[in-house]
């Protein structure tokens, strides 16, 4: 049989499903699977986000609190920073979003594998119970870092060595095979399932990001995969693949030969990639937030795209960067510092390009624009201050201090969160039909936004200090003064404001779902397919009886001589547009 | 339009912040004089863009902000400007690495003929050694670690008899003299840094991994271990006293070499300390056992090495010297009876052969919540409070109880371990903090009563 692409295909006889279960459960709808996701990735992301709280409250008032102690301290923080980067924004940017948002915006009716989608899902939520089960365990979750290091992470005097971080291996490997599921069908949906007219540089970069993003997700985790099997091995059939000889406790132990810097390469290998599959989504979201609310095209939109590529293709060669300290070959230092200021090249430009996209545009600044001017603002200096951390000598003083924190907090918490608030507030009518409350939603943002920096701004110069990262508690110790921790104690402060503030965000979310404004079709006047479905929000199938046809880019923005200040992709030509998108012209049929 | 006033407030803010911030780098006490020159390299050429950045941003907003009838800009690309931005960036990123790697080159290159000095990081203390008169380190593994060789060198090699070997978390070098420092862990991945070197690396099991510096000014320094090592990772502390080279010879002379350490005289004369015993006997007893009315703990159950330890301290003057210990005063006052380092060493021999007898229960509490509280204390003291020699943790079980509680309040309190000498005080000032009331004491110890 020959091969007819999806958009060509005949329509089958829909199947809509009736019952309850087939309908929000066990669904193989994106749109349901994307707010499963959601609900699963935020709720987790709440743990992780209390369990910061309680390291907060111990570094800024030490030793206050009878259930923080050296152990729990570092299980808080292991399970903060692994569920953080993997459980919260792996999932809610490619699970929640990427489900959410891919079919529609390339015009198809739904992932090209839905019942491996819905697997997906599953996969994934049985990888949070088993992670959060590693709470409920003897000896509690491992408290090895979100790192893993062998030796310590499998011995004996990290809290969590005989369960918990047998949980945590088990937790990841299933997490992959969801990953795997998902990324798969985000992949093969982005490159098959595109409608007519919907050419690759016509697509908005929310998915140029997402896509990219699966793409590296793919090869990377396969990397954390193995370390984490190899680990598990080394700890439960006694193989020597990480761990060499040596007495733990004084106790002479089995193993020979093993190295734990292998594990180091490894773990990085997936690690550092993983910042981008993070990153990139975002990076692709807020381009098409700042578009719609300035009213303007993205500014270099090709050179958007290659920058994603490029900072792709390279994010897989800096992996060492993390490693500068760790006993490897120090001439590998020359290599991995310049790979990775040569990313600060096609990043840089990013930002450049989002700045001009505000330039002489029509700017609103409701809720979404305000975040991704946050992002923006908190994305340049986290940027930046990994430029000190890229460059290996520079990094030398600076590693494993409050400045390594404070800086991938900036730009992998803080400027990435920014990104998903823009995007809830963005996207939230189409999924709901409902608008969230204007006055809560600038609340929220300037009170995350401003509390936010007062957090990680000074951090940084703890660093400088030489405070040390995973210290559970300073002691007395001459070269930080007494002022070093009235700053710790004003950090906390301002962290939990910002923790408890996150009510009102939460807040909203419920009380829109009933209570907010109905929102108007296509509410911001956007371009890209997603708002252009018959109904708001879509329904099973997204497109009624005929899929879109696109004949344009994502951006066209105030189009010289246009009636309104938007032209939706699927509106046929009319002599304007971007003049060499590289699009066919459409054969009417 | 807030926004626009904010992001301008935010940047005046962050450089004001950097420019009068009390929390800045250490004075540095290295060569590495050229590591804080890349980062003020660095501060300039991020500080621009930032600034430069985030200031376009917040006139964009405010020109451009939404008016009715307003219309945007329709400009997909300006390749022109785009390569120009590329090109300004590449020069900034290349005016940032290019004096970086050459500063680098130098950290890697390390100098042929310095001097020798090795740390060994192991849960959650520092040792170190020095190669001794043939200038070479002895070979060393895992496998011959044990309570009389915890450096873990090889008995049979020639090359490691005379090295020096510093059973201490306290470093001493000559200021003014390049070192190549040779960095090993037989245990986790550790990470050896002193802020006002600047240099660190990590120390990983099953190789040796080196750095090197050059001290530059005289002063006591402190070590932090760097990389997470377990539990007690934030108290694996140390210091490295940079002193003038005849001081610091001096120092070093004091030091055992490896093969001292295998001497009987070392490892002190039972016979000869049963003398100096005597006095003790008077308080702590015939047998060792210890006694309340006296106020004099068990000895019978401790290990040779901490005995050694702590004597060596109240004779020192790093035990039972703060003002508020006044049975550690006394004990100190005691020592004069033990004349020297030997007596010490055979006295501490001695009680080690006296029989070991668990101490009669005083204390009660409730031993289960006191197994939970013990999970803070297990890795260092064992799960059964037997001691370990790699954490220089002693024997807790068969101990007086109202000792151990004594003792953890003088901790708590700081009358005990707040000696910068005792480093291993200081570890259990710290962990002790975690016991937060009496009730809590009271389980932990009914807990370790209840250990063989």
């Amino acid at each position: 049989m020959t091969h007819v692409a999806i958009a060509d295909q005949p329509e089958e006889e829909e199947h809509h499903p009736t019952s309850f279960i087939a309908k929000y459960i066990w669904s193989q709808d994106h749109k349901v699977i994307a707010i499963q996701y959601t609900i699963v990735a935020m709720f987790v992301g709440l743990v992780a986000l209390v369990l910061s709280g309680f390291m907060r409250l111990q570094l800024g008032f030490p030793d206050t609190f009878s259930f923080i102690n050296p152990n729990t301290y570092l299980q808080f923080m292991t399970m903060h920073g692994m569920i953080m980067v993997i459980y919260l924004l792996t999932a809610l940017l490619l699970g929640g979003f990427g489900n959410y948002l891919i079919p529609l915006m390339v015009g198809t009716r739904d992932m090209v594998f839905p019942y491996l989608n819905m697997l997906s899902f599953w996969m994934y939520f049985l990888s949070v119970l088993v992670l959060l089960a590693s709470f409920f365990v003897p000896g509690g979750p491992t408290g090895a870092g979100w790192t893993l290091y062998p030796p310590q992470a499998i011995l004996q005097g990290t809290p969590g060595a005989d369960w918990g971080i047998v949980f945590m291996i088990a937790s990841l490997a299933i997490f992959i095979i969801a990953f795997t599921m998902g990324g798969l069908n985000y992949v093969t949906t982005i490159l098959q399932a595109r409608t007519h007219g919907m050419t690759l540089m016509r697509m908005p970069l929310t998915l140029w990001g997402i896509f990219t993003a699966s793409l590296m997700g793919l090869l990377a985790f396969p990397a954390l995969l193995v370390s984490a099997i190899m680990l598990g091995l080394d700890l439960l059939a006694g193989t020597s693949f990480f761990m060499p000889a040596l007495v733990s406790l004084g106790e002479q132990l089995d193993h020979t030969g093993g190295s734990p810097l292998l594990f180091q390469h490894l773990f990085w290998f997936f690690g550092h990639p993983e910042v981008y599959i993070v990153a990139l989504p975002a990076f692709g979201m807020v381009s098409d937030v700042l578009s719609t609310h300035a009213r303007k095209n993205i500014f270099g939109y090709r050179m958007m795209v290659w920058a994603i590529v490029i900072i792709a293709g390279l994010s897989f060669i800096v992996w060492a960067h993390h490693m500068y300290v760790s006993g490897m070959n120090l001439n590998f230092g020359f290599f991995f510092a310049t790979t990775t200021l040569i990313i600060a090249v096609p990043t840089a430009l990013k930002v450049y390009n989002w700045v001009l996209t505000l330039w002489r545009g029509n700017i609103h600044l409701n809720t979404p624009m305000l975040f991704a001017i946050g992002f923006i603002f908190t994305f340049t200096h986290g940027g930046l201050s990994g430029l000190f951390l890229g460059n290996v000598i520079v990094d030398v003083p600076l590693a494993d201090t409050y400045f390594v924190v404070a800086h991938f907090h900036m730009v992998m918490g803080v400027s990435t969160v920014m990104v998903l608030f823009a995007a809830i507030y963005h996207w939230y009518p189409l999924v709901t039909g409902r608008m969230l409350h204007e006055g809560m939603g600038k609340i929220h943002f300037w009170l995350t936004f401003l509390g936010t920096y007062a957090v990680f701004l000074p951090m940084h110069y703890l660093g400088f200090l030489g405070v040390p990262r995973r210290y559970f508690s300073m002691g007395d110790t001459a070269f930080m003064p007494e002022s070093a921790q009235t700053l710790n104690a004003s950090i906390s402060v301002f962290a939990i404001i910002v923790m408890v503030i996150q009510v009102i965000f939460l807040v909203n979310l419920v009380w829109s779902l009933k209570n907010g404004p109905r929102a108007p079709r296509n509410p911001w006047g956007a371009t890209s397919l997603e708002w252009q479905t018959p109904v708001m929000p879509p329904a099973h199938g997204n497109w009624g009886h005929a899929l879109p046809r696109v004949h344009r880019w994502a951006y066209d923005y105030s189009v010289p001589g246009a009636a309104e200040d938007f032209i939706p992709q699927n509106v046929p030509q009319e002599g304007s547009g971007r003049p060499d998108d590289g699009g066919q012209e459409e054969v009417k049929a | 339009m807030k926004i626009v006033f904010v992001l301008v407030l935010l940047v005046v803010a962050t450089v004001a912040f950097h420019l009068f911030s009390p929390w800045w780098f250490t004075p540095i006490a290295s060569n590495w004089t050229a590591i804080d020159t890349t980062i003020h390299i660095s501060f300039w050429i991020t500080g621009i863009v930032f600034i430069a950045v985030n200031l376009f941003m917040a006139l964009a907003i405010y020109r451009y902000r939404y008016k009715k009838g307003q219309k945007a800009q329709y400009e997909p690309e300006n390749k022109k400007l785009e390569a120009w931005l590329t090109g300004i960036t590449a020069v900034g990123v290349a005016g940032l690495l290019a004096p970086g790697l050459f500063v680098w080159a130098d950290f890697v290159d390390m100098p042929e003929d310095a001097p020798v000095v090795e740390v060994l990081g192991q849960q959650w203390h520092w040792l170190y050694r020095f190669p001794g008169e043939d200038g070479e380190l002895g070979r060393t593994a895992p496998r011959f670690m044990s309570p009389e060789n915890p450096f873990g060198l090889d008995p049979d090699d020639p090359a490691g008899q005379d090295d020096i070997l510093v059973f201490s978390n306290i470093l001493h070098l000559p200021v003014n003299q390049e070192h190549k420092v040779l960095l090993r862990s037989e245990d986790v991945l550790h990470n050896f840094s002193v802020p006002q070197f600047r240099a660190k690396m990590d120390l990983v099991p099953g190789m040796v991994t080196n750095m090197w510096l050059e001290p530059t000014r005289t002063g006591s320094f402190e070590v932090v271990c760097l990389q997470l090592c377990g539990m007690a990772h934030h108290a694996m502390r140390g210091r490295v006293v940079v002193q003038e080279e005849e001081d610091f010879e001096q120092w070093l002379d004091a030091q055992p070499t490896f093969a001292e350490t295998r001497t009987t005289e070392f490892r002190g004369d039972p016979e000869a300390g049963r003398e100096h015993y005597s006095t003790c006997a008077a308080c702590h007893g015939q047998e060792g056992q210890g006694n309340k009315a006296q106020n004099a703990p068990g000895l019978a159950s401790l290990d040779r090495h901490y005995l050694k330890r702590q004597l060596s301290y109240y004779k020192e003057g790093i035990r039972g010297a703060h003002e508020d210990d006044t049975l550690g005063q006394q004990m100190a006052a005691m020592m004069a009876t033990l004349p020297d380092e030997q007596a010490i060493r055979d006295v501490s021999a001695y009680i080690t052969t006296l029989p070991d007898q668990p101490a009669p229960e005083t204390i009660e509490g409730n031993a289960s919540r006191g197994e939970r509280l013990y999970n803070n204390c297990k890795d260092c003291h064992g799960k059964q409070g037997e001691g370990v020699y790699t954490t220089r943790a002693p024997r807790l079980a068969g101990q007086h109880d109202w000792y151990l509680k004594e003792q953890i309040e003088n901790f708590q309190e700081g009358i005990r371990g707040s000696h910068s000498g005792d480093m291993y005080g200081m570890q259990m000032m710290m962990m002790s903090k975690t016991l937060q009331s009496e009730q809590a004491i009271d389980d932990l110890i009914a807990f370790i009563n209840s250990l063989e």
